[in-house]
Parts: structure tokens; sequence; C-alpha cells
């Protein structure tokens, strides 16, 4: 659906037919108090040579990735965006600021979602999936409500240390008025989420537990699983980085019963953190309890394939007093950038993508650790690893950052302050060996 | 839409005001929603049915039934504890609609107290109360 502006021409009409004399007058039932009086301080229009001169120049304040060899992921991942993802979604139908869901005129965006949801539910194993969130966060808090909302009994919900410092401060903000209760399970001496500590537990609704972890480490969600079985509770497996599912076993052959996460990695720019991507996914037992919209393929009365949004009865749409959300809305532009990304490289081209951040890491940590880094955990992980720095590092680091544009990890003591001198590197496809390489003999 | 006299009112269950019917069977009573409901709610796609084992007092949400129009909350006509649903509901939600009284039955329950029962409404009081 193309947004465009009302003409002079138009604003007339519609006056006309209002039978009002101007604007002001239209907006009389304003306060004056709300209304800005002055003009408004903007600078002097530009002339396009002078716009582009001055934007290239804020511009270059930045460093963004491309010119910049990024090692840093921790939820925002430097990947390659194939062509055809910016140019298909910069069309006027995709491109707007409201996702239009009437059938009657919106087809090509609700297929579009569709396929979505359903590249989403291949890709994690699971039976359904919404139209997408505002990120994984908030994917993640709407997680944990179905399942405090779907106990009687339980009023906590258990979630990782693990999972990503600004996604267990979104739930904390989410729970926060609610009767409900954020309990984090601590991690083990490998990295690892402790298992044992959330067997312990009880009066819970639900765990949520993220893989890869923080620290770049795979659980193992087969144990929470099981520990979730014992407990009655449901299990939420959670990720920051949805091309790890290239190459791991999904979290629906681990028998999750809601996934969620950000799916930024999915043909996305880290534009400074945000916007995301929230995906969210569940079993078909607990289909009528996820937030959100789905799109379903129908017919039309002639028989003919249609898209619809649909289960919209269900509460947090129609019965609105008894919402356990009332989030109606999705990131259409995003899902749909994903989806494109999806189709564009494939269920082999994902494989191979995940497959060569895997390789791109072990190479990165191996060089590290032989240029006197210290490996920190022995267990398997994806492109994210943590290692100990030599004393001296964070000048050098600054310095690799001035000299070399690189990037080199994330200090992890202002997350885990007991982990001075701890970073978190990562590796994806668009690192060169030549950098890697370069990164290992600066810090010998 | 059908009119009160094209449907079918038995009279061997009580009636709630909610259009709830309630049945004695032994020791137990069965319970499901009146031909004018399913009438008015129309295709009926979805029960969402409690817990075998929860208990409820007498007029307390135990579900709701989703048609392809509305979403209704449904009320027991007796309090008790739940001791059977009606599995079948869930790839039939449609019996339902084509057999209120029998097979389209919700749940079995095991009554705190039997005279309850008594402040349902018979068939006639039912009709009356449809009538206006």
């Amino acid at each position: 659906m193309r947004y465009l502006p009302h003409t002079r021409q138009d604003i007339d009409q519609m006056l006309a037919v209002t039978g009002h004399a101007d604007l002001n007058q239209l907006f009389e039932t304003i306060p004056d108090s709300a209304k800005t009086k002055t003009a408004l301080t903007l600078p002097e229009a530009l002339s396009e040579w002078d716009l582009n001169t001055e934007m290239e120049e804020l511009a270059s304040k930045n460093a963004a990735c491309g010119s910049y060899t990024c090692l840093m992921g921790a939820g925002s991942y430097d990947h390659h965006i194939p062509a055809i993802v910016p140019y298909l979604i910069s069309r006027s139908e995709f491109m707007t600021a409201y996702t239009p869901y009437q059938p009657e005129v919106s087809q090509g965006t609700l297929q579009g979602i569709y396929e979505f949801q359903t590249m989403i539910t291949a890709l994690l194993d699971m039976d359904i999936a919404t139209a997408s969130h505002y990120d994984g966060g908030t994917a993640l808090a709407e997680c944990a409500l179905i399942a405090l909302n779907k106990s009687k009994k339980a009023n906590k919900i258990a979630v990782s240390s693990l999972i990503h410092p600004a996604h267990r401060q979104i739930m904390k903000t989410y729970l926060n008025p609610s009767e409900y209760e954020m309990v984090e399970i601590p991690a083990d001496e490998n990295g690892l989420t402790d298992v044992a500590a959330f067997n312990a537990m009880d009066d819970i609704a639900g765990v949520a537990v993220q893989s890869p972890n923080f620290f770049g480490n795979i659980e193992d969600l087969g144990s929470f699983r099981a520990g979730a079985d014992e407990k009655k509770c449901l299990l939420i497996a959670s990720f920051t980085e949805a091309l790890a599912h290239g190459v791991l076993k999904s979290p629906g052959r681990f028998g999750a019963d809601l996934v969620a996460g950000e799916g930024q990695s999915l043909g996305m720019t880290k534009s400074f953190g945000g916007p995301g991507l929230g995906l969210l996914a569940g079993t078909k037992k607990l289909m009528r309890n996820l937030p959100g919209r789905f799109v379903g393929k129908t017919t039309d009365s002639n028989g003919q394939r249609g898209y619809v949004l649909t289960l919209a009865t269900r509460e947090q749409h129609i019965r609105r007093e008894k919402a356990s959300s009332n989030i109606c809305s999705n990131n259409g532009l995003n899902a749909m950038t994903a989806a494109i990304y999806m189709a564009s490289a494939g269920k082999n081209g994902i494989r191979e993508i995940a497959q060569l951040n895997h390789d791109k890491a072990v190479y990165l940590k191996n060089k590290l650790v032989n240029a006197g880094f210290k490996s920190v955990f022995s267990g398997p992980f994806f492109n994210e690893f943590v290692v100990k720095a030599p004393s001296g590092f964070a000048d050098k680091r600054r310095e690799l950052a001035q000299k070399h544009n690189l990037y080199a990890g994330i200090p992890l003591e202002s997350y885990y302050p007991d982990m001075t001198n701890h970073y978190l590197f990562c590796a994806t496809e668009t690192v060169s060996r030549h950098a890697m390489d370069l990164l290992a003999k600066e810090v010998q | 839409m059908k009119s009160i006299e094209e449907l079918n009112f038995p009279s061997d269950v009580k009636y709630t005001d909610d259009h709830e019917w309630a049945k004695v069977e032994g020791d137990l009573v069965s319970v499901g929603i009146s031909d004018y409901a399913q009438d008015q709610l129309g295709e009926i796609v979805f029960v969402e049915m409690p817990e075998i084992g929860d208990t409820f007092g007498q007029g307390d949400e135990f579900g709701s039934v989703e048609s392809v129009k509305a979403v209704s909350e449904i009320f027991l006509p007796i309090g008790g504890e739940i001791v059977e649903v009606n599995s079948e509901l869930e790839d039939a939600p449609e019996l339902v609609n084509t057999n209120c009284y029998d097979k389209g039955w919700l749940v079995k329950i095991k009554p705190d107290d039997l005279s309850e029962m008594d402040n349902l409404k018979d068939q006639a009081a039912y009709l009356e109360m449809l009538k206006g």
C-alpha cells in the first residue's frame, strides 16, 4: 500500500465537504495550550548537493560495519545482506509505515507474511509461528507471560542468567507490575545454565534458556526439557543468533513448547541496535495462547487461494478484557526482509552460511589462544566465544580500532562484574582470514 | 438462525440462564450448551476445556466455546470436580452444533451438592425465558 501525502487540492476538496474555511478552523477543538504557535526551528532548506555533503559528513562520524571489521556480536550480528534484499524491500508496497492487513488490497503483503511464518516454523521445527514481534526481547517476555498465564498454580518464571542481559531486562520490565516473579538460574563453571539449580526450584510456570547463550555456548536443551516435564512447566527456548539454527539441533526437536528469538541476522543491518525482528513460535497445543497476529491460507467464495489474518477470535484481539497480551502488531517490513533473505539463501544456503560462521569462529579462537589469550570454556559454540585477554589488551583494543578499523570483542565486565579482562568475540562469514591474522599478529 | 420452535429442548435436562444444560447420570452430572446457544454461536471451531481434577463452584466460568464469529465463556451449572472432558471435541468441535445434548457434551462433573440442580430451569421455564 502506497503512502501518498495530501495535495493542496485534496485538502481544499475535503474542507469544502466538511464546511471549514481552512485547516486552523478544522483543528479549533485542539486547546490553544497544545498548539505550537511559533514556526518550527528548522534549518533552511538545502540544495541536493549541499544536503548530500551534510549527510555524508554526519555519516562519516559513525564506524559502520563494511568499512570496519566487526568481531562483536552479543545480540547484533554483522552478516552479509544479499543485494536482492534491500532491492525488493524498498518497493513502496512493502516500505510503508502501516502494515496493511485488509485482504482485499493486500494479498502480496499477506502472502509474504505467510511465507515468513512458514519458513520460521521450518527453521525452528515448530508447529506455528506468529507474524513477528518488535524484537527478540519482547517476544521472549510474551512467552514468559504465556507460561505464567497458562499455569493455574505456579507464579514464577525461571530465567537463565545467560540469556542476553537486555532481554532479561525487558522481561523484568514486563513482569514488574504483575504479581509474577522472575528467578534467575545461575551459570555453572562451564559457562552453561546450571540445570541442577533449576531442578531444585519450585513454583515454576516456565523455564527460559538461550542457546547459543550469551557466552556463545550451546546449551543442552534436552536436560531442561526433562526438568520441565518433571515440574509440568513450559520450556521456552530463546536465541539471539537466528543463523545458528542452520547447523544446531532445532529447539522443536528438543521439544520446546515456545521459542522466542531475535531475527536481525536474517537480512537486517545492525542499525545501532534496532529495530530488530521478534520471532515467536509455539506448538499447535499453544496456538490459541500465542500473542500477536497470524496470517493463514484459505480459499475465497470462488474457490481461489487467498491469505487473511486468522485465529482472530483469540483473546488478545477481540476479548480485550481477557487478554494475556495486547500485542496486535508486528514488524512487517523486517518480517518481509527475513522472508526475502531466507528465500534467497534457501535451506542449503542457510546451512552453508551457518557452517562458515562456525568455521571462522573456530579459526579466530585458535588464533587468539595461540597469541596468548586464555580459552575460558571448552564446550561447543557457534560463532561467539569468551576468552580471557592478557593484560594491556584494553589499550591494544582501542589502538586496533583507531589504526586498523578493527573492533576486537566486547568486554564482559560490564555485564558480569567478576569477569574482568574477559571478552566476547564473534566471527561471522563477513570476517576475512586476513583480518583475523592481523589481529593475532597485533596482540602477540 | 432458527426460530425457537425449530430448536430442540429435551425435558430430561435442566438449563441455566447462560444457556448451558446439565443432566444427572448416576453419581455424575453431564454438562453441555443448549441448542439455542449453539445456534446463536454458529459454526463452532474450538472448545477450550478445563483440566480433569479442576474444581469449580456453581456459575463459575470453566472454559470457552469459539465459533467463526465469536468466543463465548461457558459457566458450570453445578459446582463440583471435573472428572471427564469430551476429548472427541478436540478434532470434531462441530459435534456441539450437530449433537449438543449427546455427542456434543462438554464435561462430566462429580457434584458437591446435587441439590444445586434445583436452582436450574426446567424445559418449560427455559422455553418461557427464551420466548421472553
